[in-house]
């Protein structure tokens, strides 16, 4: 892999941040709206604003196929922007909860989203044709926290969410009229809509990885991975046997293994970002202006790491043959 | 820098690294507000448990640590009474100026001299290893300060008792 590819897009926290299918767009959460950044000539350029949120937006996701932008916020809201000729409408969704929302993501399907919320429940929202409305039904059972992240299987019925009390939890979110009925798989059967499939609990400070046999059974292989690194934020599966994660340590990190084990194998990261020379000859004239004007004889505010703060979300960028090549973060 | 303020700044600044991990969390029990969970103290599940870092009976750092916010108190070594109403006189300057200071908390914790309130409002603000490098900075100059005063006083208490007593020579 070659080096980063770094745009400085503005001096304020990004909480979720979206690519399109053809990488062209952009969708960064800014605050309560949402910009929409194109890429001309290698830079990305900002190009409209979405906004609609009267809170900080706290997730976004564009839909690869369909150009759909769906975004939630800490307001309890989440909109639906439908791409037009004359620009994005927005259309808002019926999610009937009472706390923020704090995450959301499209199923692989486009034909329905979850958003997490502070609630304690996951809404998965479809289309209501004869309404004309995106409506929700509730996963509530057995959460009893706040959802921080969830994620779907590729058949676009299994779900898995992250919540504040240190759980994952893998859920059905089977609509009828909208789903197709899903091939068994090792997580069961029959998946009527909220059969939890599996609740699992991380109690270390690194990542676990769980792999499943049958329904109803135990798994296989639960492996938990303890690191020295300060806690992680996000993670992508690069390939099936690598983990991308990322997190306060404001760089990412390279997991690999399989049923047998799973071990850290280092930091993307190669030390020395560009255009920060290490420990320059130091004129004796520098070192005493330096302390005149800062106090201090070297200047250490920079981190050597790509990222100066917390890496909030990591995301697929460019895959091929389920390979993740490319992948990017935002601070 | 003595030999046994290091392993205790070294302490706190693990400590305190580990417990800048902060992000944005909206309140759980009430709806459209987001609150630093450490004062809210509302749901257990987000708080961490607090620690206490003591040097002496008289100098020690409390971390209490939640899912979106960091309270750091520091009680302030006291040898007597002097640099008690020192103490005293340094924080609350420092305190009626907080609206100034970001991190600052308005009102110490009880038993501490002085609390700062970090949020992840301020960790996505600024660089989070400059506000750990501002708190032992803090720790490291507030000593040396005190201490500074106090002789300033002696020496000005002295120089006073002189020129009072010099007619009755």
């Amino acid at each position: 892999m070659s080096g980063p590819e770094v745009h400085h897009l503005f001096h304020r926290p990004i909480a979720d941040h979206s690519f399109s299918a053809d990488r062209k767009i952009l969708a960064v959460a800014k605050d309560s709206a949402v910009e929409l950044y194109g890429k001309v000539a290698g830079a990305f350029k900002l190009k409209d604003e979405l906004k609609g949120h009267d809170k900080t937006i706290t997730g976004v996701d564009i839909a690869p196929n369909s150009g759909r932008i769906v975004t939630c916020s800490q307001d309890r809201n989440a909109l639906v922007w439908e791409p037009s000729s004359t620009g994005y409408k927005p259309t808002l969704v019926l999610l009937r909860i009472a706390r923020a929302a704090t995450f959301v993501r499209w199923s692989p399907s486009e034909t329905k989203f979850a958003v997490g919320s502070g609630d304690r429940v996951i809404a998965v929202c479809y289309f209501e044709e004869e309404n004309d409305w995106w409506v929700s039904k509730h996963l509530k059972k057995p959460i009893r926290s706040t959802i921080t992240t969830v994620s779907w299987h590729p058949n676009g019925v299994l779900l898995a969410a992250g919540s504040t009390d240190a759980h994952a939890r893998v859920f059905s979110s089977f609509i009828k009229g909208v789903d197709a009925r899903p091939d068994p798989s090792v997580w069961g059967e029959r998946l009527p809509f909220n059969t939890v499939c599996g609740e699992f609990m991380n109690n270390s400070a690194g990542i676990t990885v769980v792999y499943p046999t049958a329904p109803e059974q135990p798994p296989r292989a639960v492996i938990s991975i303890n690191t020295q690194l300060l806690p992680f934020m996000s993670l992508i599966w690069s390939s099936e046997s690598e983990i991308v994660a990322a997190g306060y340590d404001c760089e990412a990190f390279r997991f690999q293994g399989d049923a047998s084990g799973w071990q850290l194998s280092g930091t993307l990261e190669s030390k020395g970002r560009p255009g920060l020379g290490d420990a320059r000859e130091e004129s004796a004239l520098n070192m005493f202006k330096q302390m005149d004007l800062k106090g201090k004889a070297k200047d250490d505010t920079q981190l050597k790491t790509v990222h100066q703060n917390t890496i909030s979300t990591v995301r697929e960028y460019e895959s091929n043959d389920g390979n993740v090549t490319q992948f990017s973060s935002k601070s | 820098m003595s030999q046994s303020l290091r392993p205790y700044l070294k302490c706190v600044r693990s400590s305190v690294t580990a417990a800048l991990c902060l992000a944005n969390f909206a309140s759980q029990t009430s709806e459209r507000h987001n609150v630093p969970e450490v004062e809210a103290q509302s749901s257990p599940e987000v708080l961490l448990n607090p620690l206490v870092i003591a040097r002496n009976e008289n100098e020690r750092v409390l971390i209490e640590p939640s899912v979106n916010s960091v309270r750091i108190s520091i009680k302030i070594k006291q040898a007597d009474e002097i640099e008690n109403i020192l103490v005293h006189k340094f924080t609350r300057f420092l305190t009626q100026r907080a609206e100034a200071f970001f991190i600052l908390r308005r009102k110490p914790v009880k038993g501490y001299d002085i609390s700062f309130l970090i949020t992840n409002f301020h960790t996505e603000e600024m660089l989070k290893h400059k506000l750990v490098d501002f708190i032992i900075q803090f720790m490291e100059e507030v000593d040396k300060e005190i201490s500074e005063m106090k002789l300033f006083l002696n020496a000005r208490a002295r120089f006073v008792a002189e020129s009072f007593l010099t007619p009755f020579d």
